[in-house]
């Protein structure tokens, strides 16, 4: 059996049947919560108030919820333009289009200029499913994560989108927090700690580290518990802060496995897997292997179809993991 | 909050002068910057400064003051000029730092310069800021106006319609915005890279309240602000019909002139030209 770190105390029943829901829903319920005790928190949508769950605020605090119409360039530059008048605006839409559509706006009127913006992009990655690639955003990650002053969330599942709410709320500066549609496994709990830049080890091991965010966090401790059964040792790190990137926490643990994989819904170039690779190649060069999106856009289908498709799944993870360590004791 | 300056005619005539002076010795130290625009707007920049608008140039960051926003970046000489004779920086530095490597005043503004409101450079990204500043404005009932500076060619972009549409539809009547009518982008007349008819007519479309000037005539730039001030329940649009280059013959109404600074000889004639102006 894998043993969980206590010091998270995450679902009892990941292994077993762990409830599922969307991590979107946790940021819903997280920004009507935060509004309720911090005034100075409003929230902008591009025609999509149902879907981000930006619902929640709107129907709590109809005042301070601005409905901006089918234009995101105007809904980065009004929440710019409210964040230098002292709130704290928090602005969805799908990530496709904020920031796929207004990457310069983001650029300038919020990383440059510095704005206390918080930007949701909701339905991101493959698990958009059946829209097809238009919708599938897989690009979110890199172009965020390249912005100076931006910080850059992929939370793990519903309470984690909770605390990464609740946490970027009170952080000062533009962050970027990646939502997706799916309902996926509840991994952490309402108490498990989250720090903007802290990875969590959620599983110690000595043979290979897999560092992964997001909902592909499930997928890891899925295949380490596989692992574990065949006399492989895996760390398991969640990597929920690709900006600021822990480097601390990942060279700690790389220092002792030499070996890593990462696994992320997203393109690997740019990505997750571009930071660690990035890091590692810097400061401490061992075998890896990057599972995510692999420079092609995605397509129309169910979403544990395309996971499986796009080679993101537990066993694609498994796989990668005997591939390292064979590469580490050649 | 008042305008600390509440300068008369002749005084706004006097320092929209000093500003095309001086915008025009920066240029030529710098050897680069942007020429017609800046000389074009310079009149309706200093009304604002020292007329119109409610700023305290020693505490530019009172909450209360009004926002001045220019979203087109490039008119950064008029507005360094100006916010040096309004005490922000001073002159010396706006002459000899613009553009330079470790000064406050880089090509397009940012928030190393007292008195900016927002980075511009990208066009169009001002108008969509001056509208979240306008409603959270409203949210919090504060009594500032933003005040927001666009230009012809700007229109063009999708960002300014999306947030011309949505200041009318949300009634915004603490915007101010003044249109650089200057009939000129980089490629040629604005008239004939798109046309302008459009403009005025989206805008009131929009549901904005209309005035339309020569906005080199300081009397009635004066008197446009007064009535915007009095205006209700929409946004206001100034469209200021200005001649680029003004007071520099030869750059006047010459599109080759947006985005070049004079050079040698073209410098002292400039000079000579403004001096003409003002006699
Ligand atoms: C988004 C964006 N696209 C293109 C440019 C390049 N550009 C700078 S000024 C300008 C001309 C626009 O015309 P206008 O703003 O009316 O300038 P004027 O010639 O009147 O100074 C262009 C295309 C830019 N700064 N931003
Ligand atoms: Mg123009």
């Amino acid at each position: 059996m894998l043993q969980l770190n206590k010091y998270y105390n995450l679902n009892k029943n990941i292994f077993s049947s762990p409830d599922l829901e969307a991590n979107r829903v946790g940021f819903g319920v997280a920004l009507k919560d935060v509004g309720k005790t911090n005034k100075d928190v409003v929230a902008l949508c591009c025609d999509l108030t149902e879907s981000t769950r930006i619902i929640e605020f709107a129907k709590a605090y109809p005042e301070r919820f601005f409905e901006i119409g089918v234009a995101e360039q105007n809904l980065a530059g009004i929440a710019a333009g409210m964040a230098l008048t002292g709130k704290i605006p928090f602005m969805a839409s799908y990530a496709a289009f904020s920031p796929g559509r207004n990457f310069d706006q983001i650029r300038v009127s919020i990383a440059y200029s510095n704005t206390n913006v918080k930007i949701i992009g909701a339905h991101a990655g493959v698990t958009v499913g059946p829209d097809g690639a238009t919708h599938q955003m897989l690009e979110d990650v890199a172009l965020m994560r390249t912005l100076p002053n931006m910080t850059v969330i992929v939370p793990a599942d519903f309470d984690q989108a909770y605390a990464a709410t609740v946490a970027a709320t009170s952080f000062v500066g533009p962050v970027y927090i990646r939502l997706a549609r799916e309902k996926t496994p509840k991994i952490t709990t309402s108490t498990t700690p989250f720090t903007i830049g802290k990875a969590n080890v959620y599983a110690k091991g000595r043979d290979v580290t897999i560092i992964a965010n997001g909902p592909m966090v499930y997928e890891a401790l899925v295949a380490a518990e596989a692992l574990e059964k065949q006399k492989i040792n895996v760390e398991v790190i969640d990597c929920h802060s690709v900006k600021p990137l822990d480097a601390q926490t990942i060279l700690t643990s790389v220092a002792k496995t030499g070996a890593v994989v990462t696994a992320e819904e997203a393109q690997v170039t740019g990505g997750l897997g571009g930071a660690v690779a990035e890091l590692l190649g810097e400061h401490m060069p061992v075998p890896l292997k990057r599972i995510g999106v692999l420079d092609r856009f995605g397509e129309s289908g169910e979403p544990a179809e395309l996971m499986k498709a796009f080679h993101l799944t537990a066993h694609d993870i498994q796989l990668a993991v005997h591939e390292v360590i064979a590469r580490k004791n050649r | 909050m008042n305008n600390p300056f509440n300068y008369s005619t002749p005084m706004l005539k006097k320092t929209a002068h000093a500003i095309r002076v001086d915008l025009i010795k920066a240029l030529a130290h710098a050897g680069s910057g942007h020429s017609g625009g800046p000389l074009g707007l310079a009149d309706c920049v200093a009304a604002v400064y020292f007329y119109g608008a409610s700023i305290d140039p020693h505490n530019p960051h009172h909450p209360d003051r009004d926002r001045i926003i220019f979203s087109a970046g490039h008119y950064s000489p008029v507005i360094y000029a100006t916010l040096a004779h309004a005490g922000y920086v001073s002159i010396n530095h706006f002459i000899n730092d613009y553009r330079m490597f470790g000064g406050c005043l880089d090509g397009h503004p940012n928030f190393k310069t007292p008195g900016i409101e927002t980075a511009s450079g990208p066009l169009g990204q001002g108008t969509s800021q001056a509208a979240g500043m306008a409603a959270a404005a409203k949210l919090d009932k504060k009594e500032w106006r933003v005040w927001l500076f666009m230009s012809d060619g700007e229109q063009q972009e999708g960002q300014v319609q999306e947030a011309a549409m949505w200041m009318g539809f949300r009634k915004l009547d603490n915007v101010i915005a003044i249109l650089d009518a200057n009939n000129m982008q980089i490629d040629g007349h604005v008239s004939n890279v798109l046309g302008e008819k459009w403009i005025e007519d989206n805008y009131r479309n929009y549901g904005w309240y209309i005035i339309t000037i020569d906005g080199n005539d300081m009397k009635q730039i004066m008197r446009a602000i007064d009535e915007a001030k009095e205006v209700r329940g929409k946004p206001t649009l100034i469209i200021a019909r200005t001649v680029p280059g003004k007071g520099v013959k030869f750059m006047e109404n010459d599109y080759h002139w947006h985005g070049k600074p004079p050079v040698g000889k073209e410098v002292t004639e400039a000079l000579d030209d403004l001096g003409k102006e003002v006699n």
